[in-house]
């Protein structure tokens, strides 16, 4: 393998709802920095059914170049289409570094473009960097739980991957004017030599708030005490027209979903304003809220974790300040009668 | 007859594991070694699939000798059969080594008795990647089916699957041709309590152990720290924000203090903003 030959740094675009994910937003960002370092380009890896004017997005956030495959095979996510895809491309182009988003989507295609290239791949990265002069990419990510951050590296193979956490990166401003290359790509493929048949797709009904991209996020922990405690969070989050979030314990003793858990195992936010109530700040949580904008916590222990992480602090029981809050919340915003409009 | 294999790892408990502050190192003693959480729920669901249509449930791990236990733990929920490759050659594995040498078992596995479906759990709590799983299917060449939360139907007869693939805001209903593998969301299933017959039946049981002299032709240079193309360069203890401002005062100052910060963003509270409605 002649290193030389892998140049570029590139980025698999994910669709979503007709539009780029924004997670890919994020790692055009983050991709920028890498190439400009090594004085490469950026390219866009763009695959789907009726995807070729998304390429303009991908230019406007930072992107030289973009390589489109673009036939109704693939309308809908599969393993098997998508990664002979990615695989032709890199074997065509040769790139130095390939970023996916770390969502279900982009983990799946990873695992399996990695195998077969064979190279290494980096789950779920918090940090990139690369040496300018070897090229050679930095990706680090929590391990052990969260306990340990650890840099991992690829040295023997090329490209080097990385998934890469949602919210973590961050994605270039729009520049409207950008332009760039569209290169149209093809492969042999049929339905026929498929095994795997999407059948149905099925969208929650449940409107369920997509916490991570909430500007406000009122967050309950184990301190509530129980379901009926977990009440005073709804009402602040109703009141201020925020979404709910929750630490793992609440989520694994049954209080509210899955989706409304943050941090390692749930879901990374930034919002404007974090509420951090009758959360300890284990470090596994604070890896999914660290970066919001506004950090308070309510806590009646004074020495917990949280207050190490957070802007502002009030120690005592959330049972009673917490409605204290709500209802001054409400005075100041003159919502007393419409305390639901807020709600989404 | 239905041939599941449930790819299991024994897993120190990082919930409670302590850390070598000075070294960055795992203190390997301060946490008990348990059966990966994701994995009972793979095995649990082969046991389900089992009680379903018939067959025969194996689970197979590559790890230390101690590994033993944690496929006990697995006949404890239900497995038929245990497979664990232990060997020094295999120390230090990344994701795509591990992969390889499974795969190798699961050959050796499949001489034994052909294998119709392979079930890997959504990820490992130490490795934490979900990796393992999408290689092996690559490398036997069946099609990885990966967050899976229902098996709608596994028709042996005919040859195929069909399950649901959870989505981050809903999900898809696929079907896959057989064998495949499928890595299991944690919802799927709920693991009960072990029967006693189970129990019992767990604390005597032998599993086949093999070494790599035992998996027939292998490339050794895929073994192991050697074979893994990624090297964990260096570890550092996480980075904590600075503490901030601790609000002083009677409960009613403290809200009003806090109230000012936070109407200081008033912006966020013009109708429409805020929530997830952006
Ligand atoms: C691999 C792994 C992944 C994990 N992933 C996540 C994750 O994604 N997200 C996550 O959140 N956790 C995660 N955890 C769990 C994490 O380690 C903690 O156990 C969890 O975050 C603790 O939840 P908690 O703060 O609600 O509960 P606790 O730690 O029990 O804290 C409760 C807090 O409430 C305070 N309190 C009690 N009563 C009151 C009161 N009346 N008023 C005010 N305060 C009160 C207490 O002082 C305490 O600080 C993970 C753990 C592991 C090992
Ligand atoms: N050493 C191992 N032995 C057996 N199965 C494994 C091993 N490592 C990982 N797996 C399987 O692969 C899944 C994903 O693991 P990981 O990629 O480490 O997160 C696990 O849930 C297991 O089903």
């Amino acid at each position: 393998m002649n290193f030389e030959d892998y140049r570029g740094v590139w980025v698999f675009i994910e669709e979503k709802d007709g539009a780029v994910a924004k997670v890919s937003l994020e790692l055009l960002g983050a991709g920028r920095v890498l190439a400009d370092k090594r004085k490469t380009e950026l390219a866009g890896v763009l695959i789907g059914d009726n995807v070729q004017e998304l390429a303009q997005t991908v230019f406007e956030y930072g992107a030289d170049k973009v390589y489109v495959y673009d036939v109704p095979i693939y309308r809908f996510y599969r393993t098997e289409t998508y990664m002979r895809a990615m695989l032709a491309c890199v074997e065509k182009h040769k790139p130095e570094i390939l970023l996916y988003g770390a969502t279900s989507t982009g983990k799946d295609l990873a695992s399996a473009v990695a195998t077969d290239l064979p190279t290494g791949l980096t789950a779920d990265t918090t940090q990139l960097d690369v040496e300018e002069d070897t090229g050679l990419l930095l990706a680090s990510r929590p391990a052990f739980g969260g306990n340990i951050m650890a840099t991992i590296l690829c040295k023997k193979y090329r490209p080097q991957m990385a998934t890469v956490r949602p919210k973590v990166m961050k994605a270039l401003p729009r520049n409207e004017k950008a332009s760039g290359v569209i290169i149209e790509e093809c492969i042999p493929i049929t339905e026929d030599d498929i095994r795997t048949k999407v059948l149905e797709i099925v969208r929650s009904t449940t409107q369920h708030v997509r916490i991570d991209e909430a500007d406000i996020i009122v967050a309950g922990g184990k301190g509530l005490g129980g379901p009926a405690g977990f009440q005073v969070v709804h009402q602040l989050a109703e009141t201020l027209g925020a979404a709910v979030g929750a630490s793992r314990d609440v989520v694994e003793a049954g209080w509210i979903p899955h989706h409304h858990q943050v941090g390692q195992t749930g879901v990374t936010v930034t919002p404007k304003i974090y509420f951090a109530i009758g959360i300890s700040g284990a470090i596994q949580h604070l890896v999914g809220m660290q970066n919001s904008g506004l950090i308070i916590a309510i806590n009646k222990d004074p020495s917990a974790p949280i207050f190490q992480s957070s802007h502002y602090g009030i120690v005592g029981d959330a049972l009673t300040i917490v409605p204290m809050l709500t209802e001054a919340f409400k005075t100041a915003l003159g919502r007393k009668e419409e305390a639901d409009a807020g709600k989404v | 007859m239905l041939h599941i294999v449930a790819c299991i790892k024994q897993v120190p408990d990082t919930k409670i594991i302590k850390m070598n502050p000075k070294t960055n190192t795992m203190d390997r003693s301060s946490a008990p070694a348990i059966l990966n959480p994701y994995d009972s729920h793979a095995v649990e669901e082969a046991v389900r699939l089992r009680a379903r249509y018939g067959g025969v449930v194996s689970v197979l791990t590559m790890g230390p000798p101690p590994a033993v236990k944690a496929i006990r733990k697995c006949i404890e929920i239900g497995a038929d059969e245990g497979y664990m490759i232990t060997d020094r050659a295999f120390a230090g594995a990344d994701t795509l080594a591990t992969s390889y040498a499974l795969t190798k078992a699961l050959e050796k596995i499949a001489l034994i008795r052909p294998i119709d479906l392979i079930i890997c759990g959504k990820m490992t709590i130490d490795g934490d990647t979900g990796q393992v799983g999408p290689g092996i299917a690559r490398r036997l060449d069946m099609p990885p089916l990966t967050s899976v939360n229902k098996v709608v139907e596994v028709n042996r007869a005919e040859g195929y699957a069909i399950v649901h693939r959870k989505l981050e805001d809903g999900y898809e209903v696929i079907r896959s041709t057989l064998p495949c593998l499928f890595s299991v969301e944690k919802e799927i299933n709920e693991v009960p309590y072990s029967t006693l017959p189970n129990m019992l039946r767990a604390a005597r049981y032998k599993p086949n152990i093999w070494a790599v002299s035992d998996l027939g032709e292998i490339d050794k240079t895929q073994l192991g720290l050697k074979g893994s193309p990624t090297i964990v360069s260096s570890v550092w203890a996480p980075q904590k924000p600075q503490g901030g401002k601790v609000l002083e005062g009677e409960p009613e100052d403290q809200i009003r203090q806090l109230l000012d910060v936070v109407l200081a963003r008033k912006e966020l509270f013009e109708a429409g903003a805020g929530g997830g409605a952006n």
